[in-house]
This record gives C-alpha cells, sequence and structure tokens, in this order.
C-alpha cells in the first residue's frame, strides 16, 4: 500500500512522512474488508475490547486507593465504596465488568464454535483466542481475591490447594504460590501485583496478536464462506465492505445496547443476586471461619462441578484441567468439511445443543452445594461435556453435511 | 421506588421492575405464618424511617454496637438530619461530627459479660441481608437454659440479649414434636411490651431501613443517577441505530 498521504502538505504529510498513520488506517479500518453479513453473534468481540479497556481503567483509579495488605485491604474497599467519590461507581463498574467480560467472551467463544471460525485458517487466531481466556481466567481469580473478604480468601485456599494434586512437586508448589504456609499477607500482596501489572500487560499483548491474526486471515462469518474466493476487478471481495464506517457504526450501536444493560445492573442490581458479588465477602477474611457452601464465582462453576463430579481430588482436577484445554484442539478435532452449523447435518447439531445445554448445566450445579441429586446431575452433564469433544474426530466425519452456497446468503 | 418501577415497566424492562417493586409487595402482603419467610419491607428511598432508624440505633444498639465505616456528619447529610439535631442527640460523649460511630462499650469487658465482642454492624445488611436482620429482631423467645435468658429462632445461641423486650415484649416458644424433631410452632405473648405489635413491627422495620443504608449508603445516590444514566444510553442506543440503518443503506 503505497503511502499517499506523505505527500500531502501540512501536518497530515509531515506526520506521515515520520509515522505510517494513514496506512495503518487504510489496511485495518478503511480498506480492511469483513463479510458483510455479520449477525448478532458479531458483536462480542468488538465489545470484549470495550470491557478490557473499561477494566483497565477503573482497575487504574481503583489502585489509587486500595491498600494492599491483609489488615488494610478489605476496609480500603469499603472506604473506595464510602468516601471515595465515585468510589461506589468506579468498585461496581470493576467488579460488574468482570462478570460482563466472560459474558462476553463465552458468547465470542461460542459464536467461534457455532460457525467453525477454529478452522483452516484461523486455527492460530483460536489459539490466541484461548490463551487469552486462560489469561483472563488467572487474573479474575486474583482479582477476586484482593477485597480479602472471607469467600475471597477461602477461594483463594480451595482454588490454591488443587495444585496440591500434582504429584511429587505439589505441595511444594502450593507453598511457593501462597509464600506462606497459609493463604496470607504474601499471597495477597503477589496477587495484587500480578492482577495489576503482569496479567495486564500479557492480555494487552494477546489481545494484539489476535487482532494481527485475525487481520492477516480476515474475518469467518455466519456461512463460513470464503469471502476472498470472489473478488471484483480492483481485488476487493464482492462480499466484503469496509470496516470502516460500515462495522464501526454498527459495533459503536453494540457498544450503546450493551451499556444500556450494563447500566441497569451497575446502578440497580450489582451484587446480581449474589452472583456477581456474594454475600459472604461482605465480611472479612476470617481463616477460623468457612462460608458455607464454598463456591466460585459463576464464570468459573461449570469446571468447578467437573472437578466436584469425581470422589477424588486429583482425578477431578485432571478432569477440570481436561475439560479447558480441551478447546485449544478444536481445530484438529473438527474434521468437518463445512465450517459453519448452518450446512453441518444432525448429528453435529446434536453433539452441539448436548455440549451447550452441559456446559450451562455444570454452570448452575457448580453454584448448588456438592451433595445428593447435585453430584448425580454433575456427572451426567459431564457426559455430553467430554464427548462433544473426544468423539469430534468421529462424528464430524460422519455427519451429512449440506452444500456449502458460493457467496454469503444474507446481511443485515 | 415505586416511580422507578413504573418507568422501568415503560421501558420493558419488566423483571428489573418486579425486582425494583419487591419489597413494597412484600409489605402490603400480609404476614406470611413461617417466620422464614417474613420481610422486613423497608425503603431505602423513606427518609423518615431512616432518621427513625438512626435514632434506634443510637439509643438501643450503639451501646454495643459500632459502624466503624459510617461518619457521623455522612449519616447526617444523607438521612437530612439537621446539624443541631446532630450534635445534640446522636454524637456519642467523646466523639464529634466527624467521627466514625464507635461504640463506648470496651471489648475486655463485652467478652467478660457476652462471651465475645459485638460485631460491628456497617455490613451486616450486606453479609446477611435486611430480611435476617428483621427476623433476628423479632424471633427472640424465652429460654431459661440460655445464658440471657432468651434465645433466637433467627441465630440460634446468640450471646445477643433481647434489647427490645420493654418495647416489643416477651414471647414464649411454643414448640411442637415431629418425630424426633422440635419444631417452632407459634409465639405466645408471656409480658406485653410498650408498644403495640404494630408499632414495634414498625420500630424493628426503621431500624432495620437505617441498617441497609448503613451497608451502603451510597445506593441512594446510585438510584438517583442510574435512572439519568440508562435513559441516556436508551436514547444513545436508539440514535446509533438511526446512525448505523443510515449508513447500511447502500449495502446489499
Amino acid at each position: 500500500m503505497a503511502n499517499e498521504a506523505a505527500y500531502k502538505p501540512g501536518f497530515w504529510g509531515w506526520l506521515n512522512r515520520r509515522l505510517p498513520v494513514d496506512v495503518f488506517m487504510r489496511s485495518q479500518l478503511t480498506e480492511y474488508y469483513a463479510p458483510k453479513n455479520f449477525n448478532f453473534w458479531y458483536f462480542f468481540g468488538s465489545l470484549a475490547l470495550l470491557v478490557l479497556v473499561m477494566q483497565l481503567v477503573t482497575g487504574i483509579f481503583l489502585a489509587m486507593f486500595y491498600k494492599v495488605g491483609e489488615n488494610t485491604a478489605f476496609d480500603s474497599v469499603e472506604f473506595i465504596m464510602r468516601e471515595v467519590d465515585f468510589g461506589w461507581l468506579l468498585r461496581y463498574l470493576h467488579s460488574t465488568g468482570a462478570s460482563a467480560f466472560f459474558l462476553v467472551i463465552y458468547l465470542h467463544m461460542l459464536r467461534g464454535i457455532m460457525y467453525g471460525s477454529y478452522k483452516t485458517p484461523r486455527e492460530l487466531l483460536w489459539l490466541f483466542g484461548m490463551i487469552i481466556y486462560l489469561a483472563l481466567m488467572a487474573e479474575a481469580f486474583m482479582g477476586y481475591v484482593l477485597p480479602w473478604g472471607n469467600m475471597s480468601f477461602w477461594a483463594a485456599t480451595v482454588i490454591i490447594n488443587l495444585f496440591g494434586a500434582i504429584p511429587v512437586i505439589g505441595p511444594g508448589l502450593v507453598e511457593w504460590i501462597r509464600g506462606d504456609y497459609g493463604i496470607a499477607d504474601a499471597t495477597l500482596n503477589r496477587f495484587f501485583s500480578l492482577h495489576v501489572v503482569a496479567l495486564p500487560l500479557l492480555l494487552l499483548l494477546l489481545v494484539a496478536l489476535h487482532l494481527v491474526a485475525l487481520h492477516e486471515v480476515g474475518s469467518n462469518n455466519p456461512d463460513g464462506v470464503d469471502i476472498k474466493e470472489k473478488k471484483n476487478a480492483q481485488g476487493i471481495p464482492l462480499d466484503g465492505i469496509p470496516f470502516h464506517p460500515y462495522y464501526t457504526v454498527k459495533d459503536i450501536f453494540g457498544a450503546a445496547a450493551f451499556l444500556t444493560l450494563f447500566a441497569i445492573v451497575v446502578f440497580f442490581v450489582p451484587t446480581f443476586a449474589d452472583l456477581f458479588l456474594e454475600k459472604a465477602n461482605f465480611e472479612p477474611a476470617n481463616p477460623l471461619s468457612t462460608p458455607d457452601p464454598i463456591s466460585p464465582s459463576w464464570y468459573f462453576t461449570p469446571y468447578y462441578a467437573i472437578l466436584r463430579s469425581f470422589p477424588d481430588k486429583s482425578t477431578g482436577a485432571v478432569f477440570m484441567l481436561i475439560a479447558v484445554s480441551a478447546f485449544f484442539f478444536l481445530p484438529w478435532l473438527d474434521r468437518s468439511p463445512v465450517k459453519s452449523i448452518r450446512y453441518r447435518g444432525w448429528i453435529y447439531k446434536t453433539f452441539f445443543t448436548l455440549f451447550v445445554l452441559s456446559f450451562l448445566g455444570l454452570m448452575y450445579l457448580g453454584l448448588q452445594p456438592a451433595q445428593g441429586i447435585y453430584v448425580t446431575l454433575s456427572r451426567i452433564c459431564c457426559v455430553p461435556y467430554f464427548l462433544f469433544f473426544v468423539l469430534m474426530p468421529f462424528y464430524t466425519r460422519w455427519d451429512p453435511v449440506k452444500p456449502v452456497p458460493e457467496r454469503v446468503t444474507a446481511h443485515a | 421506588m415505586r416511580k422507578l418501577a413504573v418507568v422501568l415497566m415503560a421501558m420493558g424492562c419488566l423483571p428489573l421492575a418486579a425486582l425494583a417493586a419487591e419489597p413494597e409487595a412484600a409489605a402490603e402482603a400480609s404476614k406470611p405464618v413461617k417466620w422464614e419467610e417474613w420481610h422486613a419491607g423497608n425503603s431505602i428511598e423513606d427518609t423518615s424511617s431512616l432518621q427513625r432508624g438512626a435514632r434506634n440505633f443510637m439509643n438501643y444498639c450503639n451501646g454495643c454496637h459500632a459502624l466503624k465505616y459510617v461518619r457521623y456528619q455522612r449519616m447526617a447529610d444523607d438521612l437530612k438530619i439537621p446539624t443541631d439535631v446532630l450534635n445534640r442527640d446522636l454524637v456519642a460523649p467523646g466523639s464529634n461530627a466527624l467521627s466514625y460511630i464507635t461504640t463506648s462499650l470496651p471489648a475486655a469487658d463485652a467478652v467478660n459479660w457476652f462471651g465475645k465482642v459485638p460485631p460491628d454492624l456497617s455490613l451486616i445488611t450486606r453479609s446477611r441481608s435486611p430480611d435476617y436482620v428483621y427476623r433476628l429482631f423479632k424471633t427472640f423467645y424465652v429460654d431459661p437454659a440460655s445464658a440471657t435468658g432468651t434465645n433466637n429462632l433467627a441465630y440460634p445461641g446468640v450471646a445477643m440479649p433481647a434489647v427490645l423486650s420493654d418495647l416489643c415484649g416477651v414471647n414464649q416458644a411454643v414448640f411442637r414434636q415431629d418425630g424426633d424433631q422440635k419444631l417452632f410452632d407459634h409465639f405466645e405473648s408471656v409480658v406485653p411490651g410498650t408498644l403495640t405489635p404494630a408499632q414495634c413491627d414498625d420500630f424493628v422495620r426503621d431500624t432495620v431501613n437505617f441498617l441497609d443504608y448503613v451497608g451502603e449508603p451510597s445506593q441512594i445516590e446510585r438510584h438517583a443517577i442510574g435512572i439519568w444514566v440508562v435513559l441516556f444510553l436508551i436514547l444513545l442506543t436508539w440514535l446509533t441505530w438511526l446512525l448505523k440503518n443510515e449508513y447500511w443503506k447502500d449495502v446489499h
């Protein structure tokens, strides 16, 4: 792409002779062609970026008032809630933002699975996305510990103890992570450091890689049709439209709609019936009093339910690890000739539907006490969850797929 | 709160409106038989109830319980309590308007008398719930086996004595045998209080309302700002929808 702006007079030319602003904007926005048939599900990528920025900005302001340390953390959060001007707003934006981030990411991932967006040539794009998801889980977990409420303390205890299931090095590793013989001041301080410095940096780097990889291969679409196959005389995809202004205005609408729902939660139901902020976390950390039941935040509960489905902790931990990491292998497990669920057959659709239902089921069951019917139901839900991945190489080959059209079918 | 419910309902946010209207609906409904289903029915928008609750707290609770995250002045500002009333009637001796609300009960004495230090109540309605505190106040009963002479259904074995017994009276709990379990059946008044049962309910409700406010003083401001933020965002969503459609006219 020629740097035409460099020959322009005035400041714009001066700037572009020194920095490829115009080249970048054209290659990434005004002359970056996206399929014209994106639907509802395609809002969640840009929304994830919006939430990330919101978390960074509110996080910066919260860190100005938060006082890390086992004797100061809880009090400083209450200070933010009561005595810092609009501190309550910062805190609720950040706590609601954490849940919104996972909601958006889960819908974004579901979109990727539905339309086969992980398939060739987007394997690396998918892998970057999955690493972002893992980094986000670490970021959210450590952020949850910072208010130093009683659930913070006990969630940290339970989650870190999971590393103890690793043979030989387990117990030593747990101690190394905690920096003490129990969850203590040292743990809180290192989690603060990781939460506000290390993981945000990692997340930004990964998001940048995710976007570069996306713009290299181009977006998939609900039909799973490669728009680069059919181009006009100028080499522009026939089914492509410039990202700016078409998708920028559309995403601004998506952002406004999302923020409306988000604001309703922040201003009217910030605890969201104990799901976004739990009652037990309004009591300071207390090693002598265990909340009953200990449950992680809702976005971790599918894996927590899997962990508890096995009578033995080590086996449960192994299956939990498999449940998370199975997503990484989707590009190679899926042998179907078609990408989008629109052109897949009944076999795939059955497995897919059961998988989504089992994920939601496990999410609910992970919030319930680990006893009786809840454990039985968790075990039942584990079956379609794991079969979705394990049998994928087979059922995607047997699946009676439909013919894929040459061009995308619809747009809105 | 009712105004909010109407506006939200008009916008089609029915579940939220139902949520916002819930405390009032509960208050209007006749009291359920089971104490586990009693609702505080308090409203944070009712400033005079909050003022009475503050008075009740200072007279009946503050002797033992602190509100360590709340300053007198902030409370007075939010509850529209005049400064002279605040300083004359509410600020404890030795404190001033900018002090946090502490208790004069020394911790060592508390352990001696009650076996434990009475908890700070700044966050009691958040770590439990307003309904829980309401039930706690309303379910004290005579129990000669207990050190204080009373026990509690919501918090069995509670170390706190029945501090409202002069106002609300003293109750005997009648239990019934169900298999090998002893289940609560109903209360019988042993000594009537100086207040009627309805006045006692209001007294407790005002106090719980005050503790609800104390749990999150910003919630009054939060609701007031929130309605405008949401209205603005709905307008913005509509405008961006029109803008999007304008641009997308030429996509075929």
